[in-house]
């Protein structure tokens, strides 16, 4: 008996609690819905507001995946179907006409006394090397590497959709594996050149008489003159440019995440088209613009009347070194 | 024709991963590769939604414009669609992709991207439908066979809606309306440039 009053008096007391705790709580016991499950819930547009792309946590071990939505892929898409095409085309097309204008209208640069005979040694087999291991590799990655903007255009159409996949999967293999010695190539360039290439006063009278460009002016020049200052201050930091980003797409995540390559391709496209045509113009003063330029970095000497005319105060350097003059790979110097 | 679309309704999806997983399965997808998962937004916070996420299927698909190779094309149904064959493994497509859905299988030292998988929509690729090489290189060919995607059809809490893209927007229409709310149909702006009114 006393074992049942004890019991009904345990579920009174439960009774009671359960009152008691719904009487406090009133609203939570009766609307359970009444929170709003959609007021709290992250909203998509508002996410991509405050930052340009979405991101949360992903359980499975590929932490990158966890990058929800970057709609700026679409922006990167415009860049690379639009405007690099134009930049591209403008700058290459632009600078092959302004070359074959100036050469119909000027001609080749000719060595005005003729030539003397005698050799004078510009450019070491060393640096004739490290010249052209960069610029053949330039070359290598300047044809793959417009075939990826251009090549669908301009190229799928004389052949087979296979034929032009296999020949851009080779170019970007070039492109790839010929981008290491065009590194340490533009490395060396920097080590071996810079010396002769801090600007001076001579390179402003050289620019304020505009080279001698245009009519029979030959302003003074030391070893290199502002023009190829010029060019090598852009194989130096356009090839520092291209290589650094080149190499953040090429092992895509280190340092970077998607928005970074896309920045870092929009940086890589744009050099490169500048780079190739500014070497349009160096391969053209170095080879049909100018008479016996390109002897300089082909056999490694110039004529002694060709340097007077372009590189005065070099010369003059050189003379007094005593290295002027000399018969180079056996050439008989004529006595004067 | 219909305009195949994905949607996931992320006020139903619990992160049970089990598309992520029926994926992996169905197409037997190369190590490393998922093709479709899940993201949770605002993870133990108020507010928390989790969003299976897998190639969208653009409208005008970033993907498709940026190839040097051009080797995506859309078929009948909407769905984009890749030639591994014609593939050279560039990068250009993940970078323009908003979802992240293109990946590239290891297959050697650096600059060796393989070949580009993402989810096809259970729609293989150029082969002969559900030919062995198709299914060797895109997985198995549903769609061919009259079948919907793997993830959506097994999606437990059907928060993964595949299908005729009219037809799904009405269902997330209806069951908006009937619960009174709904956080949206996720990448549908960005994907295909309209978003469902909820």
């Amino acid at each position: 008996m006393a074992k049942l009053f004890a019991q009904i008096r345990f579920i009174a007391a439960a009774f009671a609690l359960v009152l008691a705790v719904a009487l406090t709580s009133p609203a939570a016991a009766q609307q359970p819905s009444s929170v709003n499950p959609s007021a709290a819930a992250v909203q998509e547009q508002k996410l991509l507001q405050e930052l340009s792309r979405i991101q949360g946590r992903i359980s499975i071990p590929d932490s990158r995946a966890s990058v929800l939505e970057q709609p700026a892929g679409r922006d990167w898409r415009d860049f690379h179907q639009v405007t690099l095409r134009w930049i591209g085309g403008i700058v290459i097309l632009g600078m092959l006409l302004v070359l074959v204008l100036f050469y119909l209208t000027r001609g080749m640069v000719k060595i005005e006394n003729g030539r003397s005979g005698r050799k004078i040694v510009r450019f070491t087999s060393f640096e004739r090397l490290i010249h052209w291991m960069t610029a053949t590799c330039f070359v290598v990655l300047a044809i793959s590497g417009l075939n990826i903007t251009f090549g669908k255009s301009l190229l799928m159409p004389l052949m087979s959709p296979e034929a032009f996949a296999n020949w851009s999967q080779w170019a970007k293999y070039g492109h790839n594996y010929l981008s290491f010695p065009f590194t340490i190539g533009v490395f060396a360039i920097f080590l071996m050149w810079v010396g002769g290439n801090i600007p001076n006063k001579v390179d402003s009278e050289w620019l304020k008489r505009g080279g001698g460009i245009m009519g029979k002016d030959h302003p003074p020049a030391e070893r290199f003159n502002a023009g190829q200052k010029l060019i090598y201050w852009i194989v130096v930091l356009g090839g520092t440019a291209v290589a650094v980003t080149g190499y953040l797409l090429m092992f895509p995540f280190y340092g970077t995440n998607i928005d970074g390559m896309q920045l870092a391709q929009i940086v890589h496209g744009v050099v490169s088209v500048l780079f190739v045509a500014a070497m349009f113009g160096h391969i053209y003063i170095g080879t049909i613009g100018m008479e016996g330029a390109f002897e300089a970095m082909g056999e490694g000497t110039v004529d002694v009347n060709w340097a007077k005319q372009h590189h005065s105060l070099w010369l003059q350097e050189e003379a007094q070194k005593g290295t002027a003059g000399s018969s180079a790979k056996g050439r008989m110097a004529p006595a004067e | 024709m219909a305009r195949m679309k994905f949607l996931c309704d992320a006020d139903r999806c619990s992160e049970c991963n089990a598309c992520v997983t029926a994926c992996k399965n169905e197409h037997e997808v190369p190590w490393g590769i998922n093709r479709r998962r899940v993201v949770t937004i605002n993870d133990g916070k108020p507010g928390e939604r989790s969003i299976s996420m897998a190639c969208m299927h653009c409208t005008d698909a970033p993907c498709a414009s940026v190839c040097p190779t051009n080797v995506f094309y859309t078929t009948a149904d909407g769905v984009v669609l890749h030639s591994k064959d014609l593939c050279i493994g560039c990068g250009y497509c993940f970078y323009a992709c908003p979802f992240g859905a293109p990946q590239y299988p290891k297959v050697g030292n650096f600059g060796s991207r393989g070949k580009m998988d993402k989810c096809t929509f259970c729609a293989g690729g150029p082969e002969a439908d559900n030919s062995k090489e198709e299914y060797d290189k895109y997985g198995t060919n549903r769609l061919a066979q009259g079948k919907l995607p793997l993830c959506a059809e097994m999606c437990s809490t059907k928060s993964l809606l595949a299908g005729d893209g009219e037809i799904i927007a009405q269902i997330y229409k209806q069951r908006v309306t009937k619960r009174g709310y709904g956080s949206g149909a996720w990448g549908w702006q960005t994907a295909y440039r309209e978003s469902i009114a909820s």
